[in-house]
């Protein structure tokens, strides 16, 4: 399906001999890889394997020390992001830059605004060429709306659109789908398959295998700032993939104890949130790992973040370990022995200025680490550093400041800061986004560790391999309601996207 | 999420930048002022800067009463707040304070059955004063979620409403030798280092610290994590409050009398100490000792210009150059040290 081109013809974007270091560190060595017209590229590799940093010289965001860029056969510098938009080099951002307070349309076309006679921004004009824009993507969004009124998914549509507008010839996507349901993803996914048989030559980052072999042509793999391999998707098998990434065989995804669970430590009836959750009931045994599936705004984080107490339900009832409790503050979630890891790290996990330790201790400074308002530093950091060392947390030490670490290594980071609450009951609202394949294994490995030890588990997840691999039992959200709960060898992802996706009539 | 473990952030500070603490770039600044002004001394006016203890007992002396309030903002920073109402709140309890501290010689005493009471009294008024500007400050933010900026602004103007309204506009005067004493000789000075002591280890070895740099690094996680914030807030409004409320204590004991015009602009010269001492405006960053640096740093230039003999104007010229100057030394400091 690749069209090949014609054998003289340069690829569209050459890379040679790229290298880029970093004080300390190679960040790239001697990297060279081919573009061609009208393929999708995906590069894939751990976290600190140095794809983002060779995106970053592909969109002139950072020069490479040595080494060259060839577009279209002709050597090129990028200077700036500016330099290469000006070469039809355009990158979709990982956080999307979109101004929410301005139009679909202003942002599409900011510092390119049709003038009229006056000199003022032709608003007619301007909504035409979005519209067409659009509709040439088949991306079906009125150009007036204010950007952050739309849902994720709409906003890196848009984010596209503004990338083709600059008749960009290559595309740069790094992790496009990490904040996009699935059926999102495959609209996207039409996008990029579109851009291909228009010939625009797409770089595609990311850490889901799934989507490469649905999406890419060619996959490269780099390792430690080096090119590892290329190979046709169909050449390459997913195990071949991993081995050339981390460079070693990783453990098979642990296989959860089958239906071994204890007693009922969970017991929610006919919970309540206006608006956003309907009668919603469901039992989670101690022990059990009970996977959360559904579409994004299905209730799912909602119900999260109910059970701790955050939205308090309108109706319902939850029992903890068979006393009824009502769950209307953080606090008493937490001193009924819950543990909430959520769904977005930097927002509402980390606290990114602060060190390690700082990071870990700080749900029970009051119960384990405070005598008389004051800090027992050196017990806090004793337990801390067993926790860094229980969950081999990659760090110099506890005093470093987390936002030094890399994603997999944060989210252990906050598993640990749960688990040293001793929690009976731990909801974990996507544990492996964004997390590099080989800490995955870790932490889904510790998720099994921890259900065995006799922990009940909620976990929300949006990859369904995930949810199949981990879960004893899988409760399907729909539409805030549970739309169904199947046994683990009953389901597959037909089964669970049929439910997801099922609308009442 | 590469970002976050790009080779770049990976070994971010150097064995050697990591040791020193992080007031050390700013100590450095304190430092270099010192020398300039006692070289220009020599230079200009023919004695040291430096080696008249008179002379730092005043300089620190200036700046004592700066010094406190910025203790109490440094903490209100770190929450990822600003507290803009301390310099009326100097004004109002000189006010009240000064008002409880008359003697029975005072001619039109404001409450003339109430002279000389012990100096207690006074104390205890101002700061309770104090802490209920601070606590309607914490309240107004924790419980509208309006930004720190406006509620505070809204309590600058109406705290200065109240300390004219309190007297009709007229001072407070013939005040207690026992109240008087508060601001003469060291004594705020000690205060100020005491404060700073205590907040010192407050913020870096209590609960109460722990949990104000967590909300100012992430508000929402700390709530996840079961830190009640609007409470905490309260609390370090009505901390930053009572030392308001001690400033103006000592300001209305050293003037020995009560203006409402007291504290001028003292909001903002206590935010320039706590930022100068690399205080974040985006909150869960910043140190006490900083702060004292900072102080320190403002004594410095306005005790160096007098003592150099040089136009008030031009003090104010470089003071505000300084503020930014060193923010921006701090910020590319950091920088660097992160690439």
């Amino acid at each position: 399906m690749t069209p090949e081109p014609a054998t003289a013809a340069p690829a569209l974007l050459e890379l040679r001999h790229v290298c880029k270091a970093y004080p300390g560190v190679a960040a790239l060595d001697d990297v060279s890889l081919e573009l061609k017209h009208g393929t999708v590229h995906g590069l894939i590799g751990e976290n600190g394997a140095g794809k983002s940093t060779l995106m970053k010289i592909v969109a002139g965001v950072c020069a490479p020390d040595s080494g060259e860029l060839r577009l279209a056969g002709r050597s090129v510098r990028l200077g700036s992001p500016r330099a290469a938009l000006a070469h039809g080099i355009a990158m979709i951002h990982q956080e999307l830059n979109l101004m929410p307070s301005m139009s679909v349309a202003e942002n599409i076309w900011i510092r390119r605004e049709p003038l009229n006679a006056l000199g003022l921004v032709n608003r007619r004009e301007l909504n035409r060429r979005t519209r067409a824009l659009l509709d040439g993507l088949a991306i079906d969004i009125d150009p007036r709306t204010e950007v952050g009124t739309l849902p994720i998914a709409l906003r890196q549509m848009v984010e596209i659109a503004r990338a083709l507008s600059y008749e960009s010839r290559l595309v740069i996507m790094d992790e496009p789908t990490s904040a996009l349901t699935e059926r999102d993803a495959e609209r996207l996914f039409g996008v990029i398959r579109d851009l291909r048989t228009r010939g625009v030559g797409i770089f595609y980052v990311t850490h889901r295998m799934e989507e490469l072999f649905a999406l890419a042509d060619e996959i490269s793999v780099l390792r430690d700032g080096r090119h590892i391999s290329t190979g046709r998707a169909g050449d390459l098998s997913r195990d071949a993939l991993i081995r050339m990434m981390v460079g070693r065989e990783l453990p098979p995804l642990p296989a959860a104890a089958p239906t071994a669970h204890g007693p009922v430590m969970l017991r929610v009836r006919d919970l309540e949130v206006a608006g956003e959750l309907h009668r919603v009931s469901f039992e989670l045994h101690a022990g059990e790992i009970l996977g959360v599936a559904g579409l994004v705004g299905s209730g799912r984080s909602e119900l999260a973040a109910t059970l701790f107490g955050l939205t308090p339900a309108t109706s319902g009832s939850i029992q903890v370990g068979g006393a009824e409790v009502t769950l209307d503050s953080p606090q008493k979630a937490i001193a009924c022995g819950l543990g909430f890891v959520t769904e977005d790290r930097k927002d509402t996990g980390c606290f990114l200025g602060l060190s390690v330790l700082e990071n870990l201790e700080i749900s029970v400074l009051d119960r384990d680490f405070v005598r008389r308002g004051f800090v027992r530093t050196a017990a806090a950091r004793e337990a801390c550093g067993r926790m860094v060392s229980a969950l081999r947390v990659k760090t110099p030490g506890l005093d470093e400041r987390i936002e030094n670490l890399s994603g997999g290594n944060q989210q252990k980071v906050l598993l640990g800061r749960w688990l040293l609450t001793r929690p009976r009951i731990l909801i974990l609202d996507e544990p492996t986004r964004g997390v590099d394949v080989a800490a995955k294994a870790e932490i889904h490995a510790l998720i099994a560790q921890l259900a065995a030890e006799g922990t009940a588990v909620l976990m929300i997840s949006s990859e369904l391999p995930e949810i199949l691999a981990m879960s004893h039992r899988i409760m399907v959200m729909q539409d805030g309601r549970v739309a169904g709960i199947l046994e683990r060898a009953a389901a597959d992802q037909v089964t669970i996207m049929g439910l997801a996706a099922w609308t009442r009539p | 999420m590469d970002q976050a473990l790009d080779p770049s952030a990976r070994n971010t500070a150097p064995a050697r930048a990591r040791r020193l603490p992080p007031e050390a770039g700013i100590l450095l600044v304190l430092l270099a002022l010192a020398v300039a002004f006692e070289l220009l001394g020599w230079l200009l006016v023919g004695q040291s800067f430096l080696f008249n203890g008179q002379r730092l007992v005043v300089m620190i002396l200036q700046v004592s009463v700066i010094g406190i309030i910025a203790i109490g903002v440094t903490q209100v920073i770190i929450t990822g707040g600003i507290d803009l109402s301390s310099g009326s709140v100097v004004a109002l309890t000189a006010m009240v304070a000064a008002s409880l501290a008359q003697s029975s010689e005072a001619l039109r005493a404001v409450y003339p059955a109430l002279t000389d009471l012990p100096v207690v009294v006074p104390v205890a008024a101002g700061l309770a004063v104090g802490a209920a500007a601070g606590l309607v400050n914490g309240s107004l933010i924790a419980t509208t979620g309006i930004p720190p900026f406006i509620a505070t602004l809204g309590v600058m103007v109406t705290a200065r409403g109240i300390a004219k309204w309190y007297t009709r506009g007229q001072p407070v005067s013939m005040l207690t030798d026992a109240y008087a004493a508060l601001g003469s000789g060291v004594v705020p000075v000690v205060i100020f280092l005491a404060t700073a002591l205590i907040f010192h280890v407050a913020l870096r070895y209590t609960r109460y610290g722990k949990f104000t740099y967590a909300i100012g690094a992430n508000r929402e996680a700390a709530r996840i994590c079961g830190i009640r914030v609007g409470r905490h807030l309260v609390v370090v409004y009505a901390i930053a409050g009572v030392l308001s409320g001690l400033a103006g204590v000592l300001t209305s004991a050293r003037a020995i009398s009560g203006q409402a015009g007291m504290g001028l602009m003292y909001e903002l010269d206590a935010i320039a100490a706590a930022v100068i001492g690399g205080a974040s405006l985006s909150g869960g960053v910043g140190r006490i000792s900083g702060t004292v640096i900072g102080t320190l740093i403002l004594g410095v230039v306005t005790s160096g210009f007098t003592f150099l003999r040089i136009d008030a104007y031009y003090q104010e010229i470089v003071k505000g150059a300084i503020i930014v100057a060193a923010v921006v030394a701090d910020q590319y400091r950091r920088r660097r040290r992160l690439s």
